[in-house]
């Protein structure tokens, strides 16, 4: 596959490897926060290409994975009104609500369907104007604008039974959360995907106000072990900078096309994640103008009190402070069959991971 | 999914084209890219095209990488970099 395969050679590998191994003077921790690198990094079993004074810790970049128990709680109980279909991507499908997964609950009669864009989602309601179809905006600044897209071509036909349910978050605040936090680390290597939309510039506050190295990242093995290579050569050389790897997609301004749309549609505002609790300005919710797309304001839902304790450590792991085998439930109560936290669930979650291609370690 | 991979617009019809990853047919809206034409990459993310491939920097960063490679078998045990 075009501008896949080229950055897959092993020669390509081996000799980043070797250079890693001759940089790493010291120890290294580099956080990814891209639920897709995660999922790379394991894949290709780049840890095993590092020397063990590299060390990668994984992030809250799985959309996911940070999606709180509330907000699944909210899409079964929509999809459970007579008239309301939500339409959902199929990540979603078996993370753990307060007592149901979506999965579980179109077992009992919900009417939950899964769809693989926003666009889908629109048709749906255009192919059946009687049934309200309920758009579930989960993702951060790459999934955002085909939502903010979507939902201006629903507004300019006019569409009154068309609705988003938001769970859009953007990432560099929470890069952000996390360092305040007191996460201990000497660099990130930051979401490529994301960067494609809000351009490299978005980290810059990282090198200036933390002192940390970044690098905008690609997703192939070349592009992984290459940016750990620059992370390296930035902390040796104590110079601090945003440097892209990822320059095929990634450009410093990023897509401004892609901008405009967000900001036409949503505007930030406070949210709470998974495992990191409440973080100011760090999701979108509709503005104003759009209000009439909002299903978590045209529609009137009962929730089940939050009840459920576990001991799940998904917000230790999502912070990067603990790492899955840390935790009690790991592959013994919980796996990719039975769950019991959103990170063994999600293809991008560190668990889910860590379980399917490091269990034997 | 956050999985966004490269791939090939091979028919436009308005905003929407029709795209092949690795010769899978997906739809695409191409509302964010700019000036797009058939036989262009983009990247697709969750159905939508999100930027255009850049050919010139993929090029260049092979081009690096190589380089290293070169460095790394040519020249075993001297200095690399
Ligand atoms: S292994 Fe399961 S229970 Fe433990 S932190 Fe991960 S998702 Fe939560």
């Amino acid at each position: 596959m075009k501008f896949v395969d080229e950055f897959r050679q092993r020669s390509q590998t081996e000799s980043l490897a070797r250079l890693i191994a001759e940089a790493a003077t010291r120890d290294y921790t580099f956080m990814e926060v891209c639920g897709g690198h995660t999922s790379a990094i394991h894949r290709f079993g780049i840890p095993s290409l590092l020397p063990d004074r590299v060390r990668l810790l994984s992030g809250p970049g799985c959309p996911v994975c940070v999606t709180s128990a509330d907000y699944i709680d909210r899409l079964i109980a929509l999809a459970s009104l007579r008239d309301v279909t939500v339409a959902l991507f199929g990540d979603l499908m078996r993370v753990p609500g307060t007592l149901l997964s979506p999965a579980a609950a179109v077992a009992e009669g919900a009417d939950l369907r899964v769809v693989l864009s926003a666009h889908e989602a629109l048709q749906m309601a255009r192919s059946d104007p009687r049934r309200k179809i309920v758009f579930s905006g989960v993702g951060f600044e790459t999934t955002a604008p085909g939502t903010a897209v979507t939902v201006m071509q629903a507004d300019s036909e006019g569409r009154d039974n068309f609705y988003v349910l938001s769970a859009h978050k953007l990432m560099p605040p929470a890069m952000e959360a996390i360092l305040k936090d007191g996460t201990r680390i000497d660099g990130f290597i930051c979401p490529g995907h994301v960067a494609v939309i809000t351009g490299a510039s978005a980290f810059d506050f990282i090198p200036e106000r933390y002192g940390l190295a970044c690098v905008v990242t690609g997703f192939e093995p070349a592009d992984l072990l290459m940016s750990v290579l620059m992370l390296i050569r930035q902390v040796n050389s104590s110079s601090p900078s945003v440097e892209t790897e990822y320059s095929r997609a990634v450009s410093r301004e990023g897509n401004q096309r892609a901008q405009a749309y967000l900001t036409e549609v949503f505007e930030p505002c406070d949210v709470q994640w998974r495992g990191l609790g409440h973080i100011a300005l760090s999701g979108l919710r509709l503005r104003d103008r759009y209000r009439r797309f909002d299903a978590g304001a045209a529609f009137t839902v009962s929730l089940p009190e939050s009840i459920r304790a576990s001991a799940c450590i998904c917000g230790e792991i999502l912070r990067g402070v603990r790492t899955p085998p840390e935790c009690a439930l790991y592959a013994s109560q919980c796996t990719p069959e039975h769950p019991e936290g959103a990170c063994m669930v999600s293809e991008e979650g560190a668990c889910n991971s860590w379980f399917k291609y490091r269990h034997d370690e | 999914m956050c999985l966004s991979l490269p791939a090939r617009i091979i028919s436009i019809e308005g905003d929407m084209g029709q795209v092949s990853v690795g010769g899978v047919i997906f739809q695409a809206g191409l509302q964010m890219v700019e000036g797009v034409r058939v036989g262009d990459y983009v990247l697709l993310h969750a159905g939508f095209a999100i930027e255009k491939m850049k050919e010139e920097e993929a090029m260049e960063t092979l081009r690096l990488l190589k380089e290293m490679e070169d460095a790394i078998n040519g020249s075993d045990g001297d200095e690399v970099c």
